[in-house]
């Protein structure tokens, strides 16, 4: 050392200052660190309140659908536009079925380049099929239908839970929701190796939708189910439905890729979904279901059920009143039966007859509470009936403790619950089917079951994978980036003999790899807002009203503190409005808020969404149009009951008849034809589905030029806040 | 504004910030959690002070902070400005204390050796997180004037 007295003062003083900055550094840095992650919470909060909601609207749709058919009389219109996806299957016996999928008859062109397929399948084909989807080949519909055909023979000899062991050191590798995205189940593939006998998998459901690659990820998994029968489990998730599958994009992936067979191969689908196992246990220790448990979950009733009947996991089932055991499904009786069903039910639903109101509140448990209450009703009266229903069926309905209803209940929450952290188990109003379990319905099903651990999927993490319920649940789920780019990562779990999950992270696209933390979180943000932008122009009557209430004087500005509250009254998000303000307020209204109110009508200018050849088109038409795109697309899809992608112009009318029922709103005869006029352009009667939804588009101002690989673009969910809304 | 309103406000912005509550509004904090919430409300307490607020509301130790004692101590802190913004230029001047050489950057070496080793001291995934996040990906430096001028946010209340 040897420093002078006031040297060593010096050093002290230096360092005391750089001591100071030092603490004023990390301070500064760590309200950072917490402001962005707050603002990562709710982006993440936007993407999936607007999933939720979307499922939940998908779910009020099918049971408005459901309403009409009750309550409509035979001829009426709109019930004939919709009974065909209530009817469960066209009347056919299984030697019908395989003529109508027969594939033999197609042709495969000799300028085909993509694979060839013969049966039974090999290793080396189905790896090539990797191979050749990695390089965007695509799959002849004749070797689609023909793998289709082989995967529902085999799908029919399992059982409704897997069971399986990972004796002889074999580690299993389970996969979550992949949702249609194939970048990240070839990265699987490359860090995991493919499916093997030494390399067993268990695919968690939720292999389509949303994602572009659905079909293909489909036909990689089928493949290797057909060659490695005792190494690959596949269980359901509640997106392997058809009915789902008509707004969250997977019809319209196989109808766009599949012009001429697309069809068939759907119909095909719909019976293969169907057979997918429910349930896997590994072990004996480890349960693994797509979605999660209730309070009332019971694998040995699962065990039992005819999963097949169940097409749609929305869908109550059919009267089984003629059921014999071993009794195929696709026989004349069932489709008898159908109709019996349809037209006892309005006189039994009297008692408790629906509103045009109720209907839009409820969720499938109230659905399936009213079903109780009529086949109580039902049971009664068979006791009284003499004749063809006979004592032998009466015997077999209070023998069998289990209804169908709950049958139905039990592959609902299998398929559709989520866990919360309270205590209980309550209804799924969110996504509108199954429930909420808490850790005390955990902890007594593993109790009664003898297991230790549940590994479900259907809830997109940012790590991929999360615990939960003290460390008894895992949450897993595989599509990365699935909000957008940059929002999350995906992850795999593998499982060996000591059954404690070792789990691999990942992310797929080499463009992360370059944006710094900073951007990607930036990225998403920007993404999460112009979706969120595009919400509050939809509901621009609605906020405009808010608004109003707190703006007496008519200046046509409100406080923040008003701006915010109006917001959420409307909204109904539970975001933080005011924080988010700087984001959402933009442009010249920003500028004009300097004592911090906010010029609404400015706004609304500056959030201005405007369509192709919208211009002559009444602007609160356009405002339904905008919220409800995909709704009316769903509904589109339904009325073409043959999947032709066009509807007729009688069709088309009779849809916005049933849209405005569903609204609630008037829409004018008038304002029909106008819309019909702008897209039926070449007048020959029919109007092209995509034609129509791309020139209402209504791409915002500003983001014309980011239309990037935002999720939300061609399958857009809307926020259906029609629950309870008096004033809707 | 009476106190009870902006009480019932901040009570339902923090309510929306946060992610599922314990049963009812009874809270199992992690340290960050809070640390997150308070700053996020435009407050810069310091670690100790996040600590003493922690010690206040806590119920008991058993790690559980009810939202009925949060509420009070929050808003007191918030009408107080008890923990003020951190202002730009005291901001660049402690930076600039640290860059001995008057480089207008700072090393990723000099960065870590202060914040791990002086003051609140940060742990090794904080530094690792504050590199990852600030330093510029070609040069390996912090530039930390044009950080200053990038990531400071108003606090937008």
């Amino acid at each position: 050392m040897g420093c002078g007295v006031s040297k060593s003062n010096q050093f002290h003083k230096n360092s005391g200052k750089a001591i100071k900055s030092a603490v004023l550094i990390q301070r500064w840095y760590r309200q950072f660190v917490a402001r962005k992650e707050m603002r990562r919470r709710y982006t993440w909060h936007i993407f999936q309140s607007i999933e939720y909601s979307g499922e939940q609207a998908q779910i009020k749709l099918y049971n408005f659908l459901g309403y009409l058919m009750d309550n409509f009389t035979p001829a009426s219109n709109e019930r004939n536009l919709i009974s065909h996806i209530f009817r469960e299957n066209e009347v056919c016996r299984d030697a019908e079925w395989e003529r109508y999928f027969c594939y033999k008859n197609i042709e495969v062109p000799d300028l085909y380049s993509g694979p060839h397929l013969t049966f039974p399948l090999t290793v080396e084909q189905a790896v090539g099929l990797v191979e050749a989807f990695r390089n965007k080949k695509q799959l002849h519909s004749r070797y689609v239908l023909q793998l289709l055909l082989e995967t529902w023979k085999q799908l029919r000899l399992l059982p409704n839970i897997n069971r399986i062991s990972t004796c002889h050191s074999k580690e299993i590798t389970i996969c979550g929701d992949l949702h249609g995205q194939l970048e990240d189940l070839l990265l699987i593939f490359y860090k995991n190796d493919m499916p093997s006998l030494e390399k067993p998998y268990l695919f968690n459901g939720d292999f389509v939708d949303r994602g572009k690659d659905s079909i293909e990820i489909l036909i990689i998994l089928f493949s290797f189910l057909l060659v490695y029968p005792s190494e690959v489990y596949l269980n359901r998730g509640n997106h392997e439905d058809h009915i789902v599958n008509l707004r969250y994009g997977f019809t319209k992936e196989v109808l766009s890729k599949y012009r001429m067979h697309g069809k068939r191969i759907l119909k095909l689908l719909q019976k293969i979904f169907s057979w997918l196992p429910l349930a896997t246990v590994i072990d004996q220790k480890v349960l693994v279901i797509h979605g999660g448990i209730s309070s009332t979950t019971d694998l040995s009733v699962l065990a039992r059920v005819d999963r097949h009947n169940y097409n749609s996991a929305l869908r109550p089932p059919k009267k089984r009143h003629q059921r014999v055991a071993g009794e195929s499904i696709d026989s004349d009786e069932e489709a008898g039966s159908t109709n019996k069903v349809f037209q006892r039910r309005p006189s039994l639903t009297s008692p408790r007859t629906l509103t045009r109101n109720s209907f839009q509140n409820r969720s499938l448990q109230d659905f399936s509470d009213r079903l109780r209450a009529n086949t109580v009703e039902e049971v009664e009266v068979h006791k009284r009936l003499p004749g063809p229903l006979g004592p032998e069926n009466d015997t077999s309905q209070s023998c069998e403790s289990i209804s169908s209803e709950d049958e139905w209940k039990q592959i609902l929450d299998l398929l559709w619950s989520d866990p919360m952290a309270q205590d209980g188990c309550v209804p799924n109003e969110v996504r509108g089917g199954g429930c909420y379990w808490g850790p005390d319905v955990t902890e007594d099903f593993l109790n009664r079951h003898n297991l230790q651990l549940i590994i479900r999927s259907h809830e997109c993490k940012q790590e991929g994978y999360e615990f939960c319920h003290n460390r008894k649940v895992l949450t897993l789920f595989s599509a990365s980036n699935y909000y957008d780019v940059g929002s999350n990562r995906g992850a795999y779990v593998k499982l060996g003999p000591d059954l404690v999950p070792y789990l691999v992270q990942y992310q797929a696209s080499s463009m992360i790899r370059e944006l710094s933390v900073r951007q990607s979180a930036g990225r998403s943000e920007r993404s999460a807002n112009k979706v969120l932008r595009e919400q509050l122009f939809a509901h621009k009557s609605d906020l405009i009203c808010a608004f109003k209430k707190f703006d007496s004087e008519n200046k046509g500005r409100v406080s923040l503190a008003n701006w915010a509250s109006a917001v959420e009254s409307v909204m109904r998000l539970g975001l933080p409005w005011r924080i988010m303000r700087s984001q959402l307020v933009t442009g010249r209204s920003a500028d004009s808020s300097i004592d911090s109110s906010i010029d609404y009508y400015e706004w609304f200018n500056e959030l201005a969404i405007k369509g192709a050849n919208a211009d002559h088109i009444d602007q609160s038409l356009l405002e339904t149009l905008y919220r409800h795109r995909s709704t009316l697309e769903t509904i589109f899809r339904i009325v073409d009951a043959d999947n032709s992608g066009f509807i007729t112009m009688e069709d088309f009318r009779q849809t916005w008849k049933l849209l405005s029922v569903y609204l609630k709103m008037e829409i004018t005869e008038e304002a029909i034809s106008d819309l019909a006029v702008t897209i039926d352009s070449n007048q020959d009667g029919s109007i092209d589905i995509e034609e129509f939804m791309e020139a209402f588009r209504l791409t915002d101002k500003k983001s014309r030029l980011e239309r990037g690989r935002s999720m939300f673009m061609g399958t857009a969910t809307d926020l259906t806040k029609l629950e309870g809304d008096p004033h809707i | 504004m009476s106190r009870r309103r902006s009480e019932q406000r901040l009570k339902r912005l923090i309510m929306s910030l946060t992610t599922r509550w314990m049963s009812g509004e009874l809270w199992q904090y992690r340290e960050r959690e809070i640390g997150t919430i308070i700053y996020s409300l435009g407050c810069f307490p310091s670690q100790a002070d996040l600590h003493d607020l922690i010690a206040e509301v806590e119920e008991d130790q058993t790690g559980y902070i009810h939202l009925d004692s949060f509420l009070p101590a929050m808003s007191k802190v918030l009408l107080e400005h008890k923990f003020p913004p951190i202002p730009e230029d005291l901001l660049l001047q402690a930076f600039e204390v640290l860059d001995k050489e008057k480089k207008g950057y700072l090393e990723p070496e000099e960065l870590t050796k202060y914040m791990t080793q002086e003051g609140e001291l940060f742990t090794q995934e904080e530094m690792d997180e504050m590199l990852t996040a600030l330093a510029d990906h070609e040069k390996n430096v912090v530039y930390y004037k044009d950080l200053i001028n990038q990531l400071t946010i108003d606090p937008d209340m």
